[in-house]
């Protein structure tokens, strides 16, 4: 935990006092069937924040519960436990009786409200309570369309999880995944909870490795609508797409450099997967990898200066790193015979993989510091696993009961939330950047 | 409780000074003057324009066309493998003819994996049974002019199930006529 702050002395002051914070609330896979949508969050935390959320005045009027979405979003943060404020009747000028919610347990507390405005726009405000110390943390209004409605209260959820823990909020952030469903095949752009998704490419042929670019404007993916794999760029809000490699044989595994200048890909035009760079200003791919085995899934490390990837020189698939240009390589993973999927947080301090454990394939977080590792999920059909921008969660996709999933889980596995999605077949997550 | 009582005051004032007017705008459309700590107006408009998503829709790809008549055109390999077993020679000797024989023909071999591991790796070995294809009919004097060696992972298993029978039947290379 961070140690500057004065909100985040509420953290130390609730875990002083020893406060379980899962009992009886969320027993393992407890499910908070809302009526929009479902949530379904899981774990046990001790160092969670309770927090009240009390219903926006006017959002059972409204077309988004801005109140649910806003609980949803920090309880999947891992870092804050709701604490039911279903009867408080309150707005952002409202001041609650914060003694008496002191003595329920709570350290916080959001107000607010939603009101629609004159030209069909809306008006949501919110108001941050500490608790403990009986004080106004600040309050924040956002204007939006009706078609904005859900990402003003992701907004509003950023504003307080910034306010509480220092640091920057993930939840007005996008994700990129894809679906089957039947024959079809979609790439869709949804919210940092899965909802809201919209289309961005819809093909009978699959749609593989989606890979937001740094801007966040930009998708690159592997197509194989024209019935081998060849890698796109493809700006989301206009749909102008580039194809980006159509070598001979087959392109994957697209990743990009930290300055979006480039691109490392798998070709296999030379005979063979080896990775390549590919400047975004033409050109021809630059072969980085010289070995006459499978080298492939290349993602940079957040510096710029690794590429860390996927080998099977040693005999079976494991992680390995080198330079930006290529280069000899250095081994990573050591455990298990099969290790594929690297991801690298933001921060640059963890690498989530992806690992195969007696027969199942299982997500583990290594710390690169002292080379650690976690595996840190219950399921055994885990892939694609990609950072949260503020390295505090992973999303990743699964298989629950037979049916395909997207996950979040927080880096040590302890709470991890089911997010909906759209129809279909739901797989290949990738996380987009903070908006510039 | 001073901060409260100021806020109050100031939003009945409000109130009083839109019901004076007899203006139809709703109370919330006046910016509310809030003296509170640190309340401010964000500006979603802007972040928000650049969230739109144009969708892209890609129609049905060609078919393909004829080869060899009477020619099995799926070479089968085993588990974690990609040797072109013995077996499946008459296949490719059977397809090297007919390309030599027909030099303008192109065919593409599609390689592809059982469902097990990732889809990355798995294109890749996917690839490996593509080009082990490939130069099994390089053999035979096939050359790059004609053929294309690609792969579809395990992104087009042939049959469902995670049977032994059902997984054998996807560890395959298809031969494709374009």
């Amino acid at each position: 935990m961070k140690s500057d702050g004065s909100p985040l002395a509420l953290f130390k002051r609730r875990s002083a006092l020893k406060i379980f914070a899962g009992t009886g609330l969320f027993a393992n896979a407890a499910s908070l069937a809302l009526a929009q949508f479902r949530v379904e969050v899981s774990g046990v935390g001790m160092t969670q924040m309770p927090v009240a959320i009390a219903p926006f005045r006017g959002e059972a009027q409204s077309p988004q519960k801005i109140g649910s979405i806003v609980k949803a979003d920090l309880e999947r943060s891992g870092m804050f436990r709701g604490v039911d404020a279903a009867g408080l009747v309150a707005d952002e000028n409202t001041r609650p009786d914060l003694a008496s919610w002191r003595q329920k347990g709570v350290d916080a507390m959001v107000t607010g409200s939603v009101s629609p405005l004159a030209d069909g726009r809306f008006d949501v405000r919110l108001r941050l309570w500490d608790v403990v110390r009986e004080q106004d943390l600040g309050g924040q209004s956002y204007t939006v369309s009706k078609a904005d409605l859900r990402l003003s209260a992701h907004r509003v959820s950023d504003f307080v999880y910034e306010k509480l823990t220092g640091e920057r909020g993930i939840f007005s952030t996008r994700i990129a995944y894809v679906t089957k469903s039947g024959q079809r095949y979609t790439l869709w752009v949804a919210d940092s909870d899965g909802e809201g998704a919209q289309s961005a490419l819809s093909s009978p042929e699959p749609i593989i490795s989606p890979a937001w670019s740094p801007s966040g404007a930009q998708l690159a993916y592997v197509s194989f609508e024209s019935r081998k794999p060849v890698i796109y760029s493809h700006d989301v809000a206009s749909g102008k797409r580039r194809l980006l490699a159509n070598f001979r044989g087959s392109n994957s595994a697209p990743a990009w450099s930290p300055d979006g200048s480039q691109l490392v890909a798998t070709l296999s035009q030379a005979g063979g997967s080896q990775i390549y760079s590919i400047s975004l200003n033409g050109g021809d791919p630059r072969r980085l990898t010289q070995s006459s085995s499978i080298d492939t899934e290349p993602t940079f490390s957040p510096d710029g200066r690794t590429i860390y990837f996927v080998s099977d020189r040693g005999g079976s698939p494991q992680i390995y790193r080198m330079g930006p240009t290529g280069g000899s390589a250095e081994r990573v993973t050591f455990s298990g015979t099969y290790n594929i999927s690297p991801a690298l947080s933001p921060d640059g301090r963890w690498l989530a993989y992806v690992s195969r454990v007696g027969g199942g394939f299982k997500l583990h977080v290594m710390e690169l510091s002292t080379g650690a590792v976690t595996a840190i999920t219950d399921t055994s059909a885990d892939e694609s696993p990609s950072f949260a921008p503020n390295s505090r969660l992973i999303v990743y996709a699964t298989q629950q009961q037979g049916r395909e999933a997207l996950m979040t889980t927080t880096l040590d596995g302890k709470i991890k939330a089911r997010l909906s999605g759209a129809d279909g077949d739901i797989r290949e997550p990738d996380w987009g950047p903070f908006h510039r | 409780m001073k901060r409260f009582s100021s806020s109050l005051i100031s939003s009945l004032v409000l109130a009083a000074t839109l019901v004076a007017c007899g203006s139809n705008v709703k109370l919330q459309d006046v910016p509310v003057e809030d003296k509170s700590a640190g309340f401010s107006q964000a500006d979603a408009d802007a972040a928000a324009a650049s969230r739109g998503v144009a969708p892209v829709q890609i129609g049905a790809s060609d078919a393909s066309l004829a080869g060899p008549a009477n020619t099995t055109k799926i070479i089968y390999f085993d588990f974690d493998s990609y040797v072109v077993k013995p077996e499946f020679q008459s296949v490719i000797e059977a397809h090297a003819k007919y390309l030599n024989a027909n030099k303008s023909r192109k065919m593409a071999i599609e390689g592809h994996t059982d469902e097990r591991g990732g889809r990355e790796y798995n294109l890749a070995l996917g690839q490996r049974r593509a080009e082990a294809v490939r130069r099994a009919l390089g053999l035979l004097g096939v050359t790059d002019a004609q053929v294309e060696a690609v792969s579809f992972g395990k992104e087009k298993p042939a049959v469902s199930g995670f049977d032994e029978a059902s997984m054998a039947k996807n560890r395959r290379a298809e031969i494709n006529y374009r």
